[in-house]
């Protein structure tokens, strides 16, 4: 880490968003994590996409469970509420912070031993609720706050820093939560915020849950040529299934695209999201057509990204429990116990 | 964009705003980082090195470097580099055992200076070490010139003038004051191997309109009459002061007056309060002294009564700009102003007078009567003649007569060893990493939040009273310190290299002004148009690195970088690193050595 504070002084010209705030008062507190960590670009892109969306930070909670990846939360949106949880626990306690409270944007940022490891029932059981969220992994395929040892996501073949390779094939997390009925799936990579930027805004706006798989290398134990997480792999072979545009709502839409070239997909409240294609003309919509594509580039050794999977017309957890609009925080006492009539007219139904 | 070019001496200097603007190129964070150190004298002697008057600059300079401080641009004032000089002078140790050593054994070769001001005393101060006889002129008896006649005592103790002024003369200088030079051609025909003229621009203007010759008794040129506050034939002037003029000059012409009697002091100038062509704080200092200035104000006569001036009369005039964009003065059409006097100074301008140069000696002149002059090498039409200072290219300042010596001293040098002036020595340099440890660097990179600290005054009734004594205070020591923490040193350059970067963007992410962008090569104007944030001061340059293994570039926006070296501390494989650049531009010491 380093010994000095993020200096206060920013480029006099820096946009402010419409709440009149700029990117630098999306920040949090500087990174203890290695130099060079794909995880501080993921914090970036966060802070990127929260100014440029405009989102109030204290409508925003972040989530997440231990590891190199769940202590970012710390570095990025400062005015925000966190909750850094147990191992692989995240999903339990976003789940009755959503639950508690539907109003707000929920962050879950967990890693790979925390999600695919000691989390995988958790996460499958998240995505298989459809909390209303972003859930995050930052994936580097190692443990590196214990060091370097593989991860369940480590690609058979893989080798660590110390020469160990893996014996067993991955777990791959986005074809793992497309199969378990996740409406937003996407898969990028830290090095590459053009295309990570809007796939959060778009993962933010998203009614449902959106799940983004990050190739995030670690720069210290896991990026050598023999790693295929590490930044030589990633930027030599991943490939872009679609290019994104993001345009939020509110938004006048001035750019303009060759027709045949480009997909729409307008989400609930409104925002845009634009797909540019590139040649595969690839199909977010359909379940089957994204595991062939992910799996057709696997064989080749290649990292397909972008905008997997979408699907807008399934409903989330609230919808499905037909819960309560209002914040438990800001339910009165009539609220709660709303007198003997209602409990008379509930004991009526089972007449 | 073609990669940028690091070794080009110039590319690193050009990020170090403030030596770059300064004529002489001082190292300026290097003193200000001693000065932090408490080394105070090692800090002096950077600077005497550079700029020969540390003492008397870090009361007087004009300070260009200052308006280019990086760190105005980040906020909204600049680091008080002359005022953190001025305490390198005031706290530092005795230096005499660190002045160079002048040779017993001369050279041989002989020069002549004329006029014993800032130009010809580099001059002195830069060929003395090298062996050579020095014979020094002046028509007044002791030297200094318009740093002891046109600065007032109350901005520049003697003490510190004098004091700087004999570290040259004490190297041993023939001096021949009192004795001023009518024959450049009589000169020449004296034995000397290059002469040398410094003589100022020592002819003062006045404002001539009707009412001058019956008024003239008491109507003065500022220069004039400061050196004759200086050499104390003057001691008092009348109630009511007028002065005419909005430069330094006038500054001190009013400041002065109003310690010899005067009470009722007036700055009068033609054109806008913003037109004024003096220091800001000069004029600050004037106004915090009580003294109005009345700007559109144009001077119409001088009205005498019974043989004495009594007042003048101006015409009120408002600003205009013409379709080229000129700035006109159109008269308001309102009455006169009449404003009584007892004296008036006329601080509009000061010209050179060369009347003692034969036009038949090979010395040209230009029709502004300014000598003919190769611009780099300072030499004259005749060959063994060499101006500097304002006798060179008209009034300018002092720092800028210092910059003049040393560029003339160069070429006094390589004249007198037969060499080719044009080619000019290398400037010396040096670039070495600053890194210490994985996040530690040999430098304080942690800048400072505060905002520029105010200098103190010594209070305003006794210094009104006392011509000598001395208004700012400076810094203490702890001021001092603070204010060095402001200073970003930009000479800690960012040194990139393209072969070591994974592009991981850790760079991107940490840089707290947006300094950074992987993209795609283009042209200039394309690629600032691309940068992660705005990149339009075109005075600042983009580095630029090859291409990287994605086929990108890395391309720095130089003009707002904090040189905090938080991208190097995050940057994983040192493709960043922070290097201290050291730029001196080459002495007479360093010409002539192959």
């Amino acid at each position: 880490m380093s010994y000095i504070s993020k200096p206060r002084f920013q480029h006099p010209q820096l946009k402010t968003n419409d709440l009149g705030l700029t990117r630098r008062d999306y920040e949090g507190t500087l990174t203890t994590l290695c130099g060079g960590c794909g995880h501080d670009s993921i914090s970036a892109a966060i802070i990127q996409a929260a100014a440029e969306m405009s989102l109030e930070p204290h409508r925003v909670a972040k989530i997440s469970g231990i590891g190199c990846s769940s202590k970012i939360p710390s570095y990025f949106l400062s005015k925000s509420h966190g909750f850094n949880s147990v191992h692989g626990r995240m999903p339990s306690v976003a789940t009755g912070a959503n639950i508690a409270n539907k109003e707000l944007s929920y962050i879950g940022i967990s890693g790979d031993g925390d999600t695919a490891s000691i989390g995988l029932g958790q996460f499958c059981h998240i995505v298989r609720r459809r909390v209303n969220m972003l859930y995050i992994v930052a994936n580097n395929g190692t443990y590196g706050l214990t060091k370097g040892q593989l991860s369940a996501t480590a690609d058979l073949g893989s080798r660590t820093k110390s020469g160990e390779e893996s014996l067993y094939d991955n777990i791959d997390l986005a074809t793992l939560a497309i199969e378990l009925g996740a409406s937003f799936v996407a898969r990028s990579f830290s090095g590459d915020k053009q295309q990570l930027v809007p796939l959060l805004q778009a993962g933010l706006t998203h009614k449902g849950f959106a799940f983004i798989d990050i190739v995030s290398p670690c720069v210290m134990f896991n990026n050598t040529d023999a790693s295929t997480h590490g930044y030589k792999n990633t930027w030599e072979n991943y490939v872009a299934l679609s290019e994104i545009d993001f345009v939020p709502m509110r938004t006048e839409i001035s750019t303009s695209y060759a027709a045949g070239k480009e997909k729409e997909i307008t989400l609930h409240d409104g925002s845009v999201i634009h797909l540019h294609k590139t040649g595969n003309n690839y199909e977010p919509y359909d379940k089957e057509n994204a595991l062939h594509h992910i799996y057709e580039y696997k064989k080749q050794g290649k990292i397909a990204t972008g905008l997997l999977y979408i699907n807008q017309s399934t409903s989330d957890l609230h919808e499905l429990q037909d819960t309560v609009d209002k914040p438990f925080n800001m339910l009165s006492n009539h609220d709660l116990c709303p007198g003997n009539e209602v409990l008379n007219d509930i004991n009526e139904t089972f007449c | 964009m073609k990669p940028t070019n690091i070794a080009d001496p110039n590319y690193f200097h050009k990020v170090v705003d403030c030596q770059w603007a300064c004529p002489a190129h001082t190292p300026v964070p290097e003193y200000i980082r001693l000065i932090a150190d408490k080394r105070y004298t090692d800090a002096y002697m950077v600077n005497w090195h550079s700029n020969v008057f540390p003492g008397i600059l870090g009361r007087t300079c004009d300070r260009p470097c200052e308006p280019a401080c990086r760190r105005g641009r980040i906020e909204e004032t600049p680091v008080a580099i002359c005022r953190l000089k001025r305490v390198a002078a005031d706290l530092k140790s005795d230096i005499k055992d660190r002045l160079p050593v002048i040779p017993k054994r001369k050279n041989g070769k002989h020069i002549a200076l004329i006029g014993a001001g800032p130009a010809s005393l580099t001059v002195a101060r830069d060929l003395l070490p090298l062996g050579y006889e020095i014979t020094l002129f002046d028509r007044d008896p002791v030297s200094g010139g318009a740093m002891r006649t046109q600065i007032p005592r109350f901005r520049l103790p003697i003490g510190v003038l004098e004091e700087e002024l004999h570290y040259i003369l004490d190297m041993g200088i023939n001096c021949r004051f009192s004795e001023e030079i009518t024959s450049m051609k009589a000169l020449l025909s004296e034995d000397y191997d290059a002469v040398f003229v410094g003589t100022g621009a020592p002819l003062g203007k006045w404002v001539d309109i009707p009412g001058y010759e019956e008024g003239k008794k008491n109507i003065h040129t500022g220069i004039e009459w400061l050196a004759s506050v200086a050499f104390e034939h003057v001691d008092s002037i009348g109630k009511q002061v007028l002065v005419l003029g909005g430069g330094n000059t006038a500054m001190d012409c009013c400041r002065t007056s109003k310690r010899l009697g005067g009470e009722d002091v007036t700055v009068v100038v033609r054109s806008g309060f913003d037109e004024m062509k003096a220091s800001p704080w000069e004029i600050e200092d004037a106004m915090n002294e009580d003294i109005p200035v009345l700007n559109f104000h144009v001077p119409k006569r001088y009205i005498v009564e019974d043989g004495r001036l009594v007042a003048m009369e101006f015409e009120k005039v408002r600003k205009e700009y013409d379709e080229n964009g000129r700035r006109l003065l159109i008269p308001t059409g309102e009455d006169p102003v009449i404003l009584p006097c007892d004296d008036v100074l006329c601080a509009i301008g000061q010209d050179n007078s060369f009347p003692w140069i034969e036009r038949d000696i090979g010395i040209e002149f230009d029709k502004w009567e300014l000598p003919t002059l190769n611009k780099t090498t300072f030499q004259s039409t005749n060959e063994k003649v060499f101006f500097g200072g304002d006798a060179a290219l008209g009034p300018d300042n002092i720092i800028t007569a210092v910059a003049h010596g040393h560029d003339a001293a160069v070429s006094i040098h390589q004249f007198c060893n037969k060499q080719d002036l044009s080619i000019r020595p290398d400037p010396l340099t040096t670039l070495y990493s600053q890194k210490m440890g994985i996040h530690q660097w040999s430098y304080d990179n942690d800048i400072s939040n505060d905002i520029r600290f105010k200098v103190p005054h010594a209070a305003k009734d006794k210094t009104l009273k006392d011509l000598n004594m001395e208004v700012e205070l400076g810094f203490d020591e702890e001021m001092a310190f603070g204010e060095t923490m402001r200073c970003l040193n930009c000479d800690v350059q960012t040194v990139f290299t393209d072969q070591l970067c994974i592009e991981c963007d850790a760079c991107v992410d940490i840089c707290p002004t947006d300094c950074i962008t992987f993209t795609s090569n283009r042209d200039e104007t394309e690629l600032r148009q691309n940068m992660l944030a705005p990149a339009d001061n075109e005075e600042q340059d983009i580095y630029v690195s090859d291409l990287l293994k994605t086929g990108r570039i890395m391309a720095k926006n130089e003009d707002l970088c904090l040189h905090c070296g938080l991208c190097a501390e995050r940057c994983p494989t040192n493709a960043w690193d922070m290097r201290k650049y050291l730029f001196n531009p080459a002495k007479a010491e360093n010409a002539c050595q192959s």
